[in-house]
């Protein structure tokens, strides 16, 4: 939790309704306000529009706009708010890649219990 | 009482072998974790969502497959797909499947590509058959009046 009890957000950035589905829930289970996009230029739009977030679950492989492209967008924006790559690439030139694009971190899928308590942790360390 | 005990003594004893044969893993466990009150059939809901992106998925990779000139990309493109609902959802002997289908699309090998979306397509049938027993179970112990057991 923030301070003054306001509940953290996230913006969950995936092409696949079931992957956001279940990340949603997740990120919600542990206290985010949380909304979902399915690609890389719905999630500028929201940023552009106004929108803020505390942290954004970007997936690499989407169409229309991928993660490292609208990673990479969103800081030339200037958004400094904590971007975390979730991909099923695996280890290798991709995922390098999309880790250089400007996130904080890169997960491999599912993103699961573990992974959102230490996002948790980050921001509550930011926080204080 | 006793049906709802044998039911629900029958529910665990198989969902612990889904685990032990691999499967499902820990993130199907996840996801059990998260269904409430507020969201009953949040399973259910999931589950259906990947079974409906799979089947998709797997017209989707015959079709590229039996092309003239194979797109090995696009064949890629579904696998990697495929991967990511798979393994959302805790469904491992698929997943592990699409790491193994990848390898051969990244060698362009179409021989191989082919036994392995026959290959995908066993396990994907054989883990929706278990999951379908599993949520009919569920039901068989609701319908009895008693509770699912909560697993790990």
């Amino acid at each position: 939790m923030k301070k003054g009890g306001q509940k953290f957000s996230a913006l969950v950035v995936d092409d696949n309704k079931m992957i956001r589905k279940v990340e949603e829930k997740l990120l919600a289970r542990f206290g985010f306000e949380t909304k979902v996009v399915e690609n890389g230029e719905k999630a500028l739009k929201l940023f552009d529009d106004g929108y803020t977030f505390d942290v954004v679950v970007m997936d690499m492989e989407m169409p229309v706009m991928n993660g490292p492209v609208a990673t990479r967008a969103l800081r030339a924006r200037g958004v400094d708010c904590m971007i975390v790559g979730v991909t099923s690439c695996g280890d290798g030139p991709e995922k390098a890649e999309f880790e250089a694009s400007g996130l904080n971190c890169c997960w491999e899928k599912p993103l699961n219990a573990e992974i959102v308590g230490t996002i948790l942790n980050k921001l509550d360390n930011k926080m204080s | 009482m006793e049906i709802v005990g044998q039911l629900q003594k029958q529910f665990v004893d198989f969902s612990t072998s889904l685990n032990h044969e691999g499967f499902l893993d820990e993130q199907y466990l996840q996801l059990q974790k998260l269904q409430d009150e507020s969201n009953p059939d949040f399973v259910c809901e999931v589950v259906s969502l990947f079974f409906d992106d799979s089947e998709k998925l797997l017209n989707n990779l015959a079709t590229a497959l039996q092309q003239q000139v194979v797109d090995f990309k696009q064949v890629d493109a579904h696998v990697h797909q495929f991967k990511g609902s798979s393994s959302s959802i805790g469904a491992q002997r698929v997943k592990n499947m699409c790491v193994a289908f990848r390898n051969f699309c990244e060698e362009k090998n179409l021989d191989g590509c082919l036994r392995c979306l026959q290959q995908l397509k066993h396990e994907y049938f054989l883990v929706k058959n278990k999951l379908e027993t599993l949520f009919r179970l569920e039901r068989q112990i609701v319908e009895a009046g008693g509770t699912v057991p909560v697993i790990g």
